[in-house]
């Protein structure tokens, strides 16, 4: 077999498909890029905006409804956790998930667009690879967004508001410490219904080669579904949308925490992001790459 | 443009995709709007009962038939009541629910009510009770109905609050009757309304917030021909004088105790035969948990069974969580089907109770756990905890007229679960006496009533006290359970404090759990809203006995449905990580066959294309059929012009695209997307991709990163002398020239010196010393044993860079071979000449083998081995001039034509 000049392996020496694209060659793509710098920036600042928006905002008499919300509002400025609790609960609407579609929308899509995506498809790192290295960066920048703004404004809040119980009204306070369990459970949560946007946003990204097209699809589907979750007439619907169960981390405020809808909520967030992967999967190892 | 051009073609897929996606939204619109398949049919009638004193009168009643559809046999029946201010649709949803278990269920408006006649008698035996009997006798001549003997139905009665009273009174009234479930209903309205929470016989306290909320339902019916009085609407001229007379006074005269107490089931309680489900709801500031207690006494006094449940609801709470609904509404199908229909075991004696656990998200509601304990154990639980309070007598004013006043509940306002649990408690100032505990140890599970002794001094002798009991957390907010507050009249009394003599004040029944490190506060006030107390100003002194008692159960908690969610959860999870598993199995599998080269004796040929075509989806062909073969050593041109199908052919070779036939290997290999013989070649297709953010320098660094190879193999130095873009490298590719990308893109596919490069248009944006450098750089690139392969449409470029030429055009091979072969001299020569008749004689004598005139002085002459320079020679000696002398190259001749023909219709390839 010497005469063949070829060596054993097809590919060139040194090169193994499994160590192409190393993930954290990826996260070095990713780092650099502004809109990274940016979003992860903002994450910290947003809990400092809020700090100071408290600090000069005064005692506003703004009639809270009555409503849990209302009370997170009243109840921010209580003590470090729930000025965390308050930066999670305003972010979880709106923000995070453009965050977490930004993040999950723009990998493969941005690469097709700059043109560098067939290059790396021609070194070759096998495309399942490439996606794969992609979602699970994509996701732990989404991961580490959420946890910048839980760990700074937890430590924002307590340095301002000091470290007191986790209050609501819809339960008896609970102490710092199980307190601290609570927050990291919302975080958590959020962490998990946040998967439904990445699912969407990464299976646009693969199928088009515009990042704007793939974020914003994504949260454009995500309100579509807020709005139509609004309507009740809809009816047992509405316990399939993508967003029926994003404000069940609230009852982890409670005393016992309820987490039936939690479970649920997960169970929906699993499904779609499973679903939409797979789809994602299945079309980027198929299609004809022309970008 | 037309504008169906911008529409995407229609192919199959597309085609099924969008199917698939209507028939998937068709289906899911459908099953939320398909109205659901009746199991029942209803008739609408007047019937005519008799009604009054003796059945003297008669009264038209608006009724409402269920039946089930499919019965074969006869049906028992259920008597649905609705409650005050309601008509038979109130109870439609309950009604078809129970027709659909196969019941035969009878609604109707009571009268007074809708469109049914006469006027409220406040479930009067003589009017409302009579005319249900009358209703029962229809019933039992129904020939769909059962009957247990002539002019007997098979019927139990269900009802809450004024239905619930109907049933009670109607089941003590009519024998027939053989089961009821009554909820959230009244034992004793002269209690209800004048509630006395004290150890006294004197008269209670006037409950004027809900009288007024009751007499206004009955007096607002607009629609009604009763107007004719104003003042009392359709209520009867006895109740209507009733109620005006204690809402003036808030002492009620006997006549009114009287007619109070004729409208209660509490008189004929031991008449009652009909095994009772009581219902009641824990959050009810009209009708407490103690009316349905002193129910339950009574009936289970005369042997008849009973059972009690309570839920998180009531006339302040409205209908409770879901979990609570589904108890409730299980308990009374199992009742109903066990003592009417006569299926199903006997039901337990076990009593039911939910208390808050939280708060949903979802339902912005309240979240309730279950409990069961295996026998109603009253309002005094099966244990209790005593504890002690502080605080000495304080004096308290009443203000006149009541007012301002205290703040507990809203009656009227109903449903507001959360509002209430929220507190909408105010007490004020001056107006009362609070006792507190210190913070309890442990927490306690209050279910039942609370009690605490009482010592009051007025100097009028009277008083008209309000006792709660706040849950007071760590911050010092107090929540008062349920809204729910304990009316106190006491006469009798002393001037001094010193001489009172304790009362025991019995709290509202309540479920709750007060937690560890709360305390209890006992607040005595003097007023509240919902209540009528004393016009005259005065200022008591009251004190509380240290003790207080809690009464406590511990209930087996009923399970929770819904964690059946986190054992699919887990599956769920199981299930994909083994679904994860198996494919990542697989694709190794796949990935370890790759290595193997598939045909041997390509093995060492870089590059062998067979039978190249691809065809996309919408029907364009790109490539026909392409082959070629590129060895070692050779540096070939892919020639053609644009749209020739060159950029096709190398995104194939590159792995992007799939071929429709045909294949290439490299190295033997053959080449699917990934194939990891592709990491022997080096690729510039389609211009340069960079990630504009990054440095030219930091591009090609990330580049070889994604490779994955050892940084020594990448021989960045020779990459970046041949992108020659000196210092430039290290500014952001974003403010790059065309030409400098095309370098360090023609640098980056030489990264690790790959055996076949392959570069499509490279010299693309340079300038000419820069693509003469290229030109050397290719060539000296192949002498090792790698291989070049270089696509362009420029002919000048193919000529002299490369070694061997493909020429293709409209996705075929119209001319391949070495270059100097295709691209060396033709036997032919193009003159110019002075005088083309003489150069053409001369030329035929010389021997050539043909002359062909080309334009007004030009000849193409096939010189067939004749040396150019003894033509001209000839030409010159025979005296003609000539002016130019061009050889031609085969290839030229083959190309100019092609691109002369066919540059209109060639589209982007």
């Amino acid at each position: 077999m010497s005469v063949l000049s070829s060596p054993p392996s097809a590919g060139a020496t040194g090169y193994r498909p499994s160590r192409t694209l190393p993930i954290w060659a990826e996260v070095r793509r990713q780092a650099s890029r502004r809109r990274t710098q940016g979003a992860l920036g903002f994450m910290v600042l947003l809990p400092l905006i809020v700090l100071v928006a408290f600090a000069f905002g005064g005692n506003g008499d703004d009639e809270s409804e009555g409503s849990a919300f209302g009370s997170l509002v009243d109840l921010a400025t209580s003590g470090g956790l729930n000025f965390a609790l308050f930066c999670l609960a305003v972010s979880a609407g709106f923000l995070l998930v453009v965050v977490v579609a930004l993040f999950c929308g723009d990998p493969v899509a941005s690469e097709a667009g700059w043109g560098s995506l067939r290059y790396l498809l021609a070194i070759p790192v096998p495309r399942a690879r490439l996606l794969a290295v992609k979602l699970i960066v994509a996701l732990l920048y989404s991961l580490a967004a959420l946890l910048t703004l839980t760990v700074t404004a937890l430590i924002a809040g307590t340095i301002r508001y000091g470290w007191h119980p986790l209050g609501s009204s819809v339960a008896a306070e609970i102490p710092p410490g199980q307190g601290l369990l609570r927050i990291l459970g919302v975080a958590g949560y959020l962490a998990v219904s946040m998967l439904i946007v990445a699912g969407i946003a990464f299976l646009l990204t693969v199928l088009t080669d515009a990042p704007l097209a793939a974020v914003g699809g994504a949260v454009m589907l995500w309100i579509l579904s807020s709005i139509l979750d609004q309507i009740t007439a809809l009816g047992g619907i509405r316990n399939i949308l993508p967003t029926h169960y994003s404000d069940a981390w609230m009852g982890l405020l409670s005393t016992p925490a309820q987490v039936d809808d939690l479970v649920k909520g997960a169970i929906a967030a699993i499904c779609y992001a499973t679903v939409c992967w797979s789809l994602a999967f299945w079309r980027f190892t198929r299609k004809d790459v022309t970008s | 443009m037309s504008w169906s051009s911008r529409l995407p073609r229609l192919t199959r897929s597309r085609v099924i995709a969008g199917a698939v996606v209507l028939v998937l939204v068709a289906g899911l619109v459908g099953w939320a709007a398909w109205p659901e398949s009746r199991d029942w049919t209803s008739e609408d009638q007047m019937i005519t009962v008799p009604t009054g004193p003796g059945g003297s009168g008669s009264v038209s009643l608006d009724t409402r038939l269920y039946l089930p559809k499919d019965h074969d046999d006869k049906v028992p029946a259920v008597l649905l009541a609705h409650g005050f201010g309601g008509t038979k649709e109130s109870v439609s949803d309950d009604a078809e629910s129970l027709a659909g278990r196969g019941y035969a269920v009878l609604t109707w408006t009571a009268q007074g009510f809708g469109r049914s006649g006469g006027q409220i008698h406040l479930d009067s035996p003589d009017y409302e009770v009579r005319d249900a009997q009358g209703l029962l006798d229809w019933l039992a001549a129904r020939k769909e109905i059962r009957t247990d003997a002539t002019g007997d139905p098979r019927v139990g009665v269900v009802g809450g609050s004024y239905g619930g009273a109907l049933a009670l009174m109607l089941a003590a009234q009519d024998p027939r009757v053989d089961a009821i479930v009554p909820s959230i209903t009244w034992n004793d309205l002269s209690n209800v309304f004048l509630q006395q929470s004290a150890s006294t016989e004197a008269t209670g306290v006037f409950k004027k917030g809900w009288a007024g909320v009751f007499f206004g339902n009955g007096g607002s019916d607009a629609s009604s021909e009763a107007l004719a009085n104003p003042a009392c609407g359709r209520f009867a001229a006895d109740i209507c004088a009733a109620y005006l007379q204690v809402a003036t006074t808030g002492v009620p005269d006997q006549k009114t105790l009287d007619l109070l107490r004729k409208s209660s089931p509490a008189p004929v309680l031991s008449k009652i035969k009909a095994p009772t489900l009581l219902v009641q709801g824990e959050v009810d500031t009209l009708f407490p948990l103690s009316e349905a207690d002193a129910n339950a006494k009574g009936i289970a006094a005369a042997g008849t069974p009973v059972r009690v449940a309570w839920f998180t609801g009531g006339h302040d709470g409205g209908a409770g969580p879901q979990t609570d609904q589904d108890r409730v509404k299980f308990l009374t199908v199992q009742w109903l089907d066990h003592y009417v229909k006569g299926e199903g075991d006997k039901p337990s004696d076990s009593f039911t109770y939910s208390r808050v656990a939280g708060f949903s998200a979802l339902d912005r509601g309240l979240v309730t756990n279950g409990y069961s304990t295996d026998a109603y154990p009253g309002l005094g639980g099966t244990g209790s905890t005593q504890i002690s309070l502080q605080g000495s007598a304080q004096p308290i004013a009443n203000p006149p007229n009541g007012n301002p006043g205290a703040l507990s509940s809203l009656p009227g306002t109903g449903g507001r679960l959360s509002t209430l649990l929220a507190g909408v408690a105010a007490d004020i100032p001056g107006q009362f006496a609070a006792f507190d505990s210190g913070p309890l140890p442990e927490a306690v599970d209050v279910a039942g009533a609370p009690a605490v002794r009482l010592r009051a001094a007025s100097p009028t002798g009277e008083a008209t006290l309000f006792v709660k009991l706040y849950d007071v957390d760590q911050q010092g907010a107090e929540t008062l359970s349920a809204g729910l507050i304990a009316p106190v009249r006491l006469t009798g009394l002393p001037s001094s404090i010193s001489e009172a003599e304790p009362v025991t004040v019995t709290l509202p029944a309540i479920v709750r759990q007060i937690d560890k490190g709360h305390s209890v506060r006992v607040v005595v006030a003097t007023t509240d809203q919902a209540f009528l107390s004393p016009t005259e100003p005065a200022t008591y002194t009251v004190a509380v006995e240290p003790a207080l008692t809690l009464p406590t159960v511990v209930g087996e908690p009923i399970a929770n449905p819904q964690t059946v969610w986190r054992y699919v959860l887990a599956g769920l999870l199981l299930a994909i990580a083994l679904g994860l598993a198996v494919v990542l199995l697989m694709r190794r599998r796949r990935l370890r066959r790759q290595h193997t080269p598939t045909e041997l004796e390509y093995a060492d040929t870089p590059l062998v294309v067979k039978g190249l075509r691809k065809a996309y989806g919408d029907g364009f062909v790109a490539v026909e059929e392409i082959s070629f073969t590129v060895e070692r050593g050779q540096v070939v041109g892919l020639l053609g012009p644009n749209g020739a199908g060159k950029t096709t052919t190398l995104r194939v070779l590159m792995g992007l695209t799939m071929p429709t036939a045909g294949e290439a290997l490299v190295f033997g290999h053959r080449l699917v997307p990934g194939s990891p013989v592709l990491s022997r070649v080096g690729a510039l297709v389609e211009g340069p991709g960079f990630m504009p953010h990054m440095t030219g320098w930091e591009n090609l660094q990330a580049y070889w990163k994604a490779t994955g190879r050892p940084v020594e193999d990448a021989h960045f130095d020779e990459a970046l002398a041949i992108a020659g873009l000196g210092d430039s490298v290290h500014r952001r590719t974003r403010k790059y020239s065309h030409g400098m990308r095309q370098r360090l893109a023609i640098a980056q596919a030489m990264l690790g010196l790959p055996e076949l490069l392959v570069l499509d248009e490279p010299t693309d944006g340079l300038d000419p010393p820069q693509i003469a450098e290229m030109r050397r750089v290719l060539k000296r690139y192949a002498t090792d044993g790698r291989a070049v392969l270089v696509s362009s449409h420029l002919l000048a470029e193919v000529e002299q860079t490369c070694t061997h030429a493909v020429v293709v055009n409209k996705g075929r091979i119209v001319a391949s071979g070495p270059v100097e072969d295709i691209v060396g001299e033709s036997p032919s020569v193009q003159i110019e000449v002075s005088d083309v008749p003489a150069a053409s004689r001369v030329l035929s004598d010389l021997g050539v083998r043909s002359v062909t005139p080309d334009g007004p002085s030009g000849l193409i002459v096939d010189v067939n081995g004749t040396p150019r320079s003894e033509v001209i020679a000839s030409l010159v000696r025979a005296g003609v001039d000539v002016d130019r002398v061009v050889p031609r190259r085969r290839l030229e001749d083959a190309f100019l034509a092609l691109v002369g023909e066919s540059s209109a219709g060639s589209g982007d390839r």
